[in-house]
């Protein structure tokens, strides 16, 4: 094990040149560009064994993503925002056909207006694809949610694709101290691909992806259903797995000081790491603040979270999106739904934050904890750190 | 409609997997809206219609065109684009289909 300074795209290029996967399939985009342009650098230099596929867009991209897994490789990509969005044609056919693609996707909002900077509107216009999606709060976790997406998808119970997010800029782009495996032992970790079927194998030819209209298409979408039901498990096994090797520890999602909480966050990706420097001081004043951190958002651990946030008595759901819905961001009616059966129902309200990169400060977090305390005065749904 | 004697989703292959060459079973120019119409009298037998085809529904006979296979052409026009023939000695020219 060895510490490196990395930002988290040169965290998730390490990874994958660690991982060697068959096929890269990409077109570069910010700002999830470095993470394909540093592993094209890899390939050229002949440190890893892969076919690197330039393509001409990133719809082509995933096809070819889907064509080489098809084949039976293990397949990577990268991509953000309006590069995702381009991907989504293809993204519910990859799993569909359970191709166990892994996608580097650093999440930016997605235009218009024409924005390059970080919200969560790109990932989770893609949460219902069947693909599982798992946030990172910082490069490290990036560098080990990587790792361990590799052995979560290919699980043969699973065989889903699998998107592994970092946020734009804030995790991309900021250099930190990580802890990196031996190229070894991520060998021994992630082991080789077993596909069960491959369209190259002409002693075994199969046709893969036909037709599929109103006799068969259901049933194969609700085997998607079926695989995704057996994902958190595996997660958890993979981590104890993980842990077991580096000492870190991941869950479906993360708990901080949230047991004895009389006030609550939720939220995902780097601000998650802003929100703990916020609570620690609160409690240093007597104040029971914390947070749970959703890490998998696909599939959505719903128990878990109901059973950790009924018990709390007033709670702030943050979202880096918004559905225009008119019911609050898509975390926010999630948990809420998650929410609806159990007995003790939590005084829950919403915040829409961090639109196209809009910062999220210490002072932010701290208002949300001072709302939270008059949470009767508030609106379900509030916009925080928008001018009004 | 009647499922009842299809298979369900757990027995099926997992992902839309099937054997090879299922296409052979369906009839895909069922949704054809121009017809090529081949004309033997004019036909030079370059066989660039052959080569152009994407549904493979040219027929060939011992280095021959022998005809168009409408089972499965979907009249997209390939052929009568690419055909060489002069305009007044057409070899292949394209018709609505009457339905």
């Amino acid at each position: 094990m060895q510490i490196v300074a990395k930002t988290g795209n040169e965290a998730m290029a390490e990874a994958m040149r660690q991982i060697n996967p068959d096929v890269v399939a990409a077109y570069p985009i910010t700002p999830a560009t470095e993470v394909v342009m540093i592993f094209a650098q890899y390939v050229a230099d002949g440190l890893v064994d892969t076919e690197y596929i330039p393509v001409e867009s990133e719809h082509s991209a995933m096809s070819a993503c889907v064509g080489a897994a098809a084949a039976g490789g293990r397949v990577m990509t990268g991509t953000s925002s309006q590069g995702l969005a381009l991907m989504y044609e293809i993204l519910p056919i990859a799993s569909a056909l359970r191709l166990p693609i892994i996608m580097a996707e650093v999440n930016r909002a997605l235009s218009g207006p024409i924005n390059i900077h970080c919200d969560h509107s790109d990932t989770m216009a893609a949460r219902d694809f069947g693909w599982i999606q798992i946030f990172s709060e910082n490069a490290q976790e990036a560098y080990d949610n990587m790792l361990q997406a590799v052995r979560i998808a290919e699980n043969t119970k699973v065989n889903l694709p699998t998107m592994v997010t970092t946020d734009g800029f804030i995790i991309s782009h900021c250099m930190e101290n990580i802890k990196i495996l031996e190229d070894q032992e991520v060998k021994d970790f992630i082991g080789e691909k077993n596909a069960p079927v491959s369209i190259l194998d002409t002693d075994h030819p199969v046709t893969i992806g036909a037709l599929d209209l109103q006799d068969y298409y259901f049933e194969h979408k609700r085997q998607v259903v079926d695989a995704m039901s057996k994902v958190n498990p595996v997660i958890l096994e993979v981590a104890e797995e993980f842990a077991k090797k580096t000492g870190r520890k991941y869950g479906l999602i993360e708990e901080y000081k949230l047991a004895d909480a009389d006030f609550a966050i939720v939220a995902l990706g780097s601000t998650c790491g802003t929100a703990k420097v916020v609570i620690d001081e609160l409690r240093a004043k007597g104040i029971k603040a914390g947070m749970l951190k959703i890490r998998v958002f696909r599939p959505f651990p719903a128990e878990i979270i109901a059973e950790k946030l009924s018990p709390i008595p007033a709670m702030a759901i943050l979202d880096r999106s918004d559905s225009y819905n008119g019911q609050g961001g898509p975390v926010f009616t999630e948990i809420r739904s998650a929410l609806y059966d159990k007995g003790k129902k939590p005084k829950m309200i919403n915040y829409i934050y961090g639109l196209g990169g809009r910062d999220i400060m210490q002072k932010d977090i701290q208002s949300v904890f001072n709302d939270l305390k008059e949470i009767d005065n508030k609106l379900q749904i509030n916009y925080l750190g928008v001018r009004e | 409609m009647s499922e009842e004697n299809k298979p369900g989703w757990r027995e099926l292959p997992e992902g839309d997997v099937l054997e090879a060459g299922t296409a052979t079973k369906f009839n895909t120019g069922g949704w054809r809206s121009n017809r090529p119409i081949w004309n033997e009298k004019n036909c030079i037998q370059c066989l660039i219609c052959w080569i152009a085809c994407p549904d493979s529904s040219v027929y060939v006979k011992d280095g021959k065109m022998t005809g168009i296979d409408y089972d499965h052409c979907k009249g997209c026009g390939i052929c009568d684009k690419e055909c060489p023939t002069k305009a007044e000695k057409r070899a292949i020219v394209m018709e609505q289909e009457k339905k």
